[in-house]
């Protein structure tokens, strides 16, 4: 059901782990639904010099949120704001339909980091716009749908 | 390690049903001398399976399989004594192929009373009796979870039903091989048993009917199985579930004690070497071949994954496993919190195991479990696995 890709991602994951000194730190999910994610930003001049995860979840989930920590590395705050959760399932070529959501909750959690900086700085923070894989809808995959 | 889902064939199995291919290949049905042969293999097979569970052959009617006997047992009933009532009673932890077909019922306008379980997964015989209205018409709890392995008390719920003359109906289908079954002593008036549980083949079960039990037929058609389930038959399935019912009853006390040693030792080593680790089920009342763990802060398709890229077969009740929203109904109606529900693994032992593999899994969990909590942002530094290099 997952791909090559994926499988890599989930064995072998590359950043996992606590930044004692993060500048930014997301966490979405919850453990009733059976994903938690956390992932830790090292900030320089805007750019994310390291970035790590922590993931309770299923091999989707592990998977997500370690490329997403990948693919923010040396990134610009707005460039990583601008991650979407396709772009993640392109790099991980494909998630199973009932995964998807896990790749929407890695970019949420990035999301989270990136506010969390902005807070920490006295900085409003970024508002998400409609969520690109449900237009707003209801993809079952935001806390506010339950 | 996954026996529970399905298990192999054994040769003699396998050698019973082989000349009914292309050999006995005739239509029981048919009157010619040469379909007799298909006829009496499945007759001998009815008389094997009468005979494990203490039933008159005639009481023994072949089916599909085990959700096939429980839709059967279940809408069977319901319908044929509607005049009488329109409730029934089963328990929270029944498996989907007894817990959707009530709801499909109460659809149909009948009530379903879904009985709590303790801690350890029984019913209590009492709340059946408590649960048993004028309108009850049956009462369908299984005789062992195949989740959990928890052993429930089938003939003392066989005697509260009938004491309030009401019928009563078992899914027998994880317990047969592991449980003795005597459909007299434990007041069973209907029993679902499927082939594939116990080295038989896939796609060939049965339905245990108490002589003289009203319920309707599912499948209508020819006059097949007394005309009570049409389709002309599975005969070389039919052979090999009879043949594998009797070797699964032949010795159930000395298998059970071979598996249940592997399986206690699979138990204390995980425990001794996995920190935050809880054993699901009851410690006594449970099939022997039975494990189920719940590994706190880790997620069951994970463990699965991991230990399937080292060639174990498991299985979880996590919902991210099955696609569901929920965790398993069995574990959530046990009291474990979400979170420690997507944490459980099932070992479940079968006759091809051996000692070595207890030693593997033994090898293998803690390194996976530990590798998973690293990865979490739930784990307490206490509950780490040191990595061994």
């Amino acid at each position: 059901m997952y791909t090559e890709k994926v499988i890599t991602e989930f064995t072998n994951p590359q950043y996992v782990g606590e930044l004692a000194d993060a500048d930014g730190v997301g966490e979405v999910g919850s453990p009733t639904c059976g994903d938690i994610m956390r992932i830790y930003l090292k900030v320089e001049e805007d750019r994310i010099v390291d970035a790590r995860f922590q993931t309770f979840g299923c091999a989707a989930a592990i998977a997500s949120s370690s490329m997403a920590t990948r693919m923010i590395r040396d990134l610009s705050l707005s460039e990583a704001w601008d991650l979407s959760n396709a772009d993640v399932v392109d790099a991980l070529g494909g998630l199973p339909a009932g995964k998807v959501h896990c790749s929407v909750l890695a970019r949420d959690a990035v999301r989270a980091a990136i506010n969390d900086y902005r807070t920490r700085r006295g900085l409003e923070p970024w508002e998400a716009g409609p969520c690109e894989c449900c237009g707003g809808a209801g993809c079952g995959s935001h806390p506010e749908n339950g | 390690m996954d026996h529970a889902a399905t298990t192999f064939m054994k040769p003699e199995v396998i050698a019973a049903m082989a000349p009914y291919f292309s050999e006995h290949f005739g239509n029981p049905s048919s009157l010619y001398r040469f379909a007799a042969e298909s006829r009496q293999g499945v007759e001998t097979a009815r008389r094997q399976v009468a005979a494990a569970i203490g039933a008159n052959p005639g009481e023994i009617n072949f089916c599909a399989g085990g959700s096939e006997a429980d839709n059967w047992a279940i809408k069977g009933v319901a319908l044929a004594n509607r005049e009488r009532g329109n409730h029934i009673v089963t328990s929270a932890i029944e498996h989907h192929a007894v817990l959707h077909t009530c709801e499909w019922l109460e659809r149909q306008g009948f009530s379903v009373t879904y009985l709590p379980v303790d801690e350890f997964g029984r019913v209590d015989p009492a709340d059946v009796e408590e649960a048993i209205t004028d309108r009850t018409t049956l009462v369908s709890v299984m005789a062992a979870n195949n989740e959990i392995g928890t052993i429930q008390p089938v003939a003392e719920i066989g005697r509260v039903a009938h004491d309030h003359g009401v019928l009563f109906h078992t899914d027998a289908v994880q317990a047969v091989g592991a449980v003795p079954i005597d459909v007299e002593r434990m007041e069973i008036d209907l029993l679902s048993l499927s082939g594939h549980k116990f080295y038989g083949p896939k796609g060939a079960g049965a339905l245990y009917i108490r002589e003289g039990t009203r319920i309707e037929s599912l499948i209508h058609g020819g006059g097949q199985e007394r005309g009570r389930r049409a389709g002309t038959e599975n005969v070389p399935g039919i052979v090999g579930f009879g043949r594998a019912i009797e070797l699964a009853t032949a010795d159930i006390e000395g298998h059970n004690r071979c598996i249940a040693a592997m399986r206690d030792r699979l138990v204390r080593g995980i425990l001794a070497s996995i920190p935050d680790t809880r054993v699901n089920g009851h410690p006594k009342e449970r099939l022997a071949n039975n494990a189920n763990f719940s590994f706190r802060y880790v997620e069951g398709e994970s463990i699965l994954l991991l230990l399937d890229a080292h060639g174990i077969c498991a299985s979880t009740g996590s919902a991210c496993s099955s696609g569901s929203s929920e965790p398993s109904h069995v574990l959530l109606a046990i009291g474990l919190p979400h979170e420690e529900a997507h944490g459980s693994l099932r070992l479940t032992l079968g006759d091809a195991n051996t000692e070595d593999d207890v030693d593997y899994v033994l090898e293998v969990l803690p390194e996976v479990i530990g590798r998973l909590r690293k990865i979490s942002p739930l784990t307490p530094s206490c509950a780490r696995i040191p990595e061994v290099d």
